[in-house]
């Protein structure tokens, strides 16, 4: 039972971090109509500044302080000098300009950084473990993921039902036209949603840091779950993307951690653990699959 | 128009490499040098332009060129660049794949055409075995070698009840059964992974909660970084010792890692510490020549290049003579910088195999440190099922 | 009438560099260019097939490489059977394995068709983005599947141990398996001029530029797009066998989402919806990477920009500027 319970914080966790990435493509996705594959580039830009920078100077919190603006300014230019041109494009050509950006982010970073991974450490006040129920220690930085991503959740709430810019960046996804005709500076709103959304992806990069291994590339691999949650969520809802990536944290999670116990109810030991292995790999995309027959535009659709 | 165009841009790139006056032995390197286990290839290419450099162009008094193309880690690009170096450089002996799977692509091809192929790293059973050849050689390791030098420490040491982890596909189970092939203690648990995991939470809480008695790994790569770092991050470092085959303790690797693999043992038939002089000058020629810590991939070029050298002085540069030249090959007549080292009659290796541990090298990085050779004149198992006597 | 001999001009001097390639090459000295162009081709096939849907559908595919995939396993799995002599099923019928092409290429066209049916029945619900990633979880789902599959070799692949046969005719020779898959490829592309211009074919792009319209005029929109779906999974299916035999090998990694989306930009950056502008795509895309790739390691660097100035600045892909502004025909 204990065992259970360590397993949903850790599936709260990934949730966590998944939110961070979707809610920012989900963002761009619902406000610019544009389908931006290169948002993992950001992820990892986060980290290896991040990382960089943390290395440097010692200090953890120095380097989230330089990639939180670092991940923004670059998607702000990578908007002004590429994306911009592709708002009235087709999707296909949306895709295949981003995927040319995904080649040359990754190809750069390992021309200025190298080709192996860089080492980023978790802050010393945040290495230890806490009991949050008896018996089980759970890590201190996991704990402090969880609560970041929560607060971007409730501050993302807020911006946009209580801010003036909120409200602008809704009038904006809703009816551009006649936002840009209420004197909404609708270029600079879009460049601006675009800086969040890419800082939103930096910042869940610089949490993986310590976590993961900071290399070229490791924007994919999130890359895929993050579209599949916002899909699942509905695109274009922050709210959607929220549910989405609790959801796919939690079946990811729990698929791994008792698939093979269940599997084994039934079939020998060796075959089971392949079998389950196998399935959990494959359980986000099942869900993902499910969810769209049933529902084909995702569980909170923004666009009715 | 445009077809012409790129036709004509893709013949003229091809001039230049026909234009030799001399001709030297050409050797044809498909390496990995792209993606994220690009360092590998570059090891390995370093290691072996590093033997032709001390020679100043040459291997064994024999001129050469080493042609070396990225396969970006893909079989079927990897395929197209040995059809090339076969075809259009007429090259009789290549070198290079990094991973199983585009060494199971490109090889038995290759060394059907007549081909000597030296693998400086991949050793799939499947080549050892069944489907070895007598143009194949591997100057490295049979795969299962550095699990199951791990398996026997472990035994050794007195632990009984190990929990196993690897990536869900063929050479994850292939790395458990080596090193289950020497353990002889209790499986507490053995999980599957996917393929490129990144959070190792869920699987870290169910180890937790099986108690072993120690951790067994091979995760190879990012997949090992990721792993080891949040092992230790839950606390769990203090209390089980980690054990693995030496892919995810690298001196690369180690600087990602940090502090985590602090004292974690792992299996090589390689460490820089080794104690013989012809390792000595080639640890030293290296760190002079890149300026940079080296790894056992690197070694492991070396070695193939060496391996190659010996041969071509054997038949003087002519690789026409290929049966000569496999025979020079086979009898593995070079200073290895491994100590003692032969061919079994599948010609995989014959050597010692050590167990290593994770130190602090005094610089503020990590290095390994060479503990005991575990197996000596260790072969591999699956001579049997080799053809080849 | 000027634009339409450009094109039909562009066309012939494409087909008939095609087909002298195996003599250029030889007389250029450089025979290995037939096993470059032949895997040209396998790509061209499966981009074609891909812009079926895409161009004249509009139906954005990021899972095309499933059946790519698939169609190579049929042909890598027959293969191996034949090789081991042991039976591909045993029950309740036997089957064996069979290294004829007149086996196991009709084989896998009829698999992928089949997985076209199956994909194509529950993603064609969708639209939009959404289909784009129903597609790609659907290609996934298979990926992770032939990844475990420790039978035939999981993540590690399948070697073929010889390309497939042909009566009378040899593939394991390169410009004999080169003929073959020219005469595949002209197949595909001249049967599927003739789809698009036929009444099906005017439903399917009706169906691009407005779906009710066509639902109102009483077609059955959803079965139209699936034969489509199927036809474009069922051709890609087919390259997926000549790829088998071209690289004697298969493996998951045919099926990974990124191989997706290197059809994908084949198909966009020769010109969706022309037909013949895929083949150019795919022509250009393997060239830049054989040459850039021999200049520098990190040609991804390059690579990446030269496609986002395609998209800006090449309107309708590379067909758009080599046949002028006449894109589309009919």
């Amino acid at each position: 039972m204990l065992l259970v319970i360590e397993q949903l914080l850790n599936g709260l966790q990934l949730g966590v971090t998944l939110f961070l990435m979707s809610a920012g493509l989900t963002l761009i996705f619902g406000i610019m109509r544009v389908i931006n594959l290169a948002h993992g580039s950001f992820y990892m830009i986060g980290a290896y500044v991040a990382a960089t920078v943390a290395a440097r100077s010692g200090s953890f919190l120095l380097g989230l302080l330089v990639a939180l603006p670092a991940a923004a300014l670059v998607g702000m230019l990578v908007e002004i000098v590429v994306l911009r041109r592709l708002y009235k494009k087709d999707h296909v050509d949306q895709v295949l300009a981003t995927f040319g950006l995904i080649m040359f982010f990754n190809e750069l970073t390992r021309v200025v950084w190298g080709r192996q991974p860089l080492f980023m450490d978790v802050p010393s006040w945040l290495s230890g473990s806490v009991e949050l129920i008896p018996g089980i220690p759970y890590p201190s930085y996991r704990i402090a993921v969880i609560g970041v991503g929560l607060l971007v959740a409730v501050f993302l709430y807020l911006m946009f039902t209580r801010t003036r810019i909120g409200m602008q960046i809704r009038a904006g996804a809703s009816n551009r036209s006649m936002a840009g005709a209420l004197g909404i500076n609708i270029k600079l709103l879009y460049t601006l949603v675009f800086g969040l959304g890419t800082m939103l992806a930096g910042l869940a990069g610089v949490m993986a840091g310590p976590i993961l291994a900071v290399e070229a590339g490791m924007g994919e691999s999130i890359l895929i779950l993050t579209f599949v949650v916002i899909v699942i969520g509905g695109i274009g809802s922050v709210r959607g993307a929220f549910i989405g990536a609790l959801l796919v944290g939690m079946i990811d999670t729990l698929g791994r951690a008792f698939l093979p116990a269940f599997f084994r109810l039934f079939l020998a030991t060796a075959h089971a653990d392949g079998v389950a292995a196998s399935v959990a790999s494959m359980s986000i995309y099942i869900l993902m699959a499910i969810i769209l027959v049933w529902r084909p535009k995702g569980l909170l659709p923004a666009h009715t | 128009m445009k077809k012409l165009c790129v036709l004509l841009v893709v013949c003229g790139l091809l001039v230049p490499n026909l234009a030799l006056s001399v001709e030297p032995v050409k050797i044809g390197m498909v390496t990995t040098l792209s993606t994220k286990a690009g360092y590998l290839g570059e090891e390995v290419r370093d290691g072996f332009k590093l033997a032709i450099a001390q020679e100043q162009g040459k291997l064994g008094g024999v001129p050469v060129e080493l042609m070396v193309e990225d396969d970006g880690r893909d079989p079927g690009k990897a395929k197209q660049i040995a059809n090339r170096f076969m075809k259009r450089d007429d090259v009789k002996i290549m070198t290079g794949i990094i991973f199983s799977n585009v060494a199971l692509a490109v090889v038995p091809k290759v060394v059907r055409s007549e081909v000597l192929y030296i693998s400086p790293n991949a050793g799939p059973s499947a080549l050892a075995g069944k489907g070895c050849n007598e143009n194949y050689f591997n100057v490295a390791y049979q795969n299962d070698n550095l699990d199951e030098v791990v398996g026997k420490y472990v035994s050794e040491a007195g632990f009984k009840n190990v929990y196993l982890l690897a990536p869900n596909y063929p050479a994850g189970k292939d790395h458990l059964a080596g090193f289950k092939r020497y353990y002889t203690g209790k499986i507490s648990g053995e999980v599957y992974t996917k393929l490129g995991q990144s959070d190792y939470a869920a699987e870290i809480a169910t180890l937790r909660a099986a108690k072993p008695d120690a951790v067994f790994f091979f995760l190879p790569g990012g997949m090992g970084i990721n792993f080891l770092k949040q092992f230790s991050q839950a606390g769990l470092s203090k209390t089980i010792p980690v054990f693995g085959p030496a892919f995810s303790f690298d001196e690369r690797i180690l600087g990602a890692v940090g502090a985590a693999a602090l004292g974690v043992k792992n299996g090589s038939q390689w460490s820089h510490d080794l104690d013989n002089p012809a390792n000595k000058q080639f640890v030293a020629a290296f760190k002079e020549a890149y300026d940079r810590t080296l790894t056992l991939y690197a070694s492991q070029g070396y070695e193939a290049a060496r391996l190659i050298g010996s041969a071509l002085k054997s038949v003087g540069g002519d690789v026409d003579k290929l049966d000569q030249l496999r025979s020079a090959v086979r009898k593995a007549d070079f200073e290895s910088v491994r100590g003692k080292f032969s061919f079994a009659s599948n010609q995989h290796p014959i050597q010692n195999i050590y167990i290593r541990e994770v130190v602090e090298d005094g610089k503020g990085g990590y290095t390994n440190q060479t503990l005991k050779a575990v197996f000596t004149d260790h072969g591999n198992a699956y001579v049997d099922a080799c053809s080849m006597k | 009438m000027f634009q339409f001999d450009r094109q039909k001009i562009c066309l012939s001097i494409g087909a008939l560099l095609l087909v002298l390639l195996p003599l250029l090459a030889s007389l250029a000295g450089e025979p290995y260019l037939v096993s470059l162009f032949s895997r040209i081709l396998i790509y061209a096939l499966a981009a074609a097939s891909l812009d079926l849907i895409l161009g004249y559908g509009g139906l954005v595919s990021l899972g095309h490489a499933a059946f790519f995939g698939i169609g190579a396993y049929v042909v890598g799995i027959l293969s191996f059977h034949d090789f081991e002599e042991s039976a591909l099923i045993a029950w309740p019928f036997l089957i064996p394995g069979s290294d004829s092409a007149l086996v196991a290429w009709p084989a896998a066209i009829f698999i992928a068709a089949l997985l076209a049916v199956f994909v194509g029945a529950l993603s064609l619900r969708t639209s939009g983005m959404h289909f784009i990633m129903i597609t790609l979880a659907f290609a996934q789902m298979l990926y992770f599947f032939f990844v475990a599959l420790e039978g035939y070799g999981g993540d590690d692949g399948l070697s073929l141990f010889s390309r497939n046969t042909l009566p009378a005719l040899d593939l394991g020779d390169d410009t004999q398996f080169y003929y073959v898959c020219l005469t595949l490829l002209f197949a595909f592309l001249y049967l599927s001029a003739r789809l698009v211009k036929s009444p099906f074919g005017m439903v399917i792009r009706g169906c691009r530029e407005n779906e009710k319209r066509m639902q109102s005029l009483g077609f059955p929109t959803f079965r139209y797009k699936l034969l489509c779906f199927v036809i474009a999974g069922a051709a890609a299916g087919l390259a997926g066998a000549l790829n088998a035999n071209q690289v004697e090998y298969v493996s998951p990694g045919l099926m990974h989402w990124t191989r997706s989306g290197i059809i994908l930009i084949m198909v966009i950056l020769g010109g969706s919806g022309t037909l013949y502008g895929p083949v150019l795509g795919a022509a250009a895309f393997l060239l830049l990477e054989e040459v850039l790739s021999i200049y520098t390691e990190h040609w991804m660097l390059y690579f990446g920009p030269a496609l986002i100035l395609v998209v800006l600045f090449a309107r309708h892909g590379l067909y758009g500027v080599l046949v002028g502004k006449e894109k589309r025909h009919g």
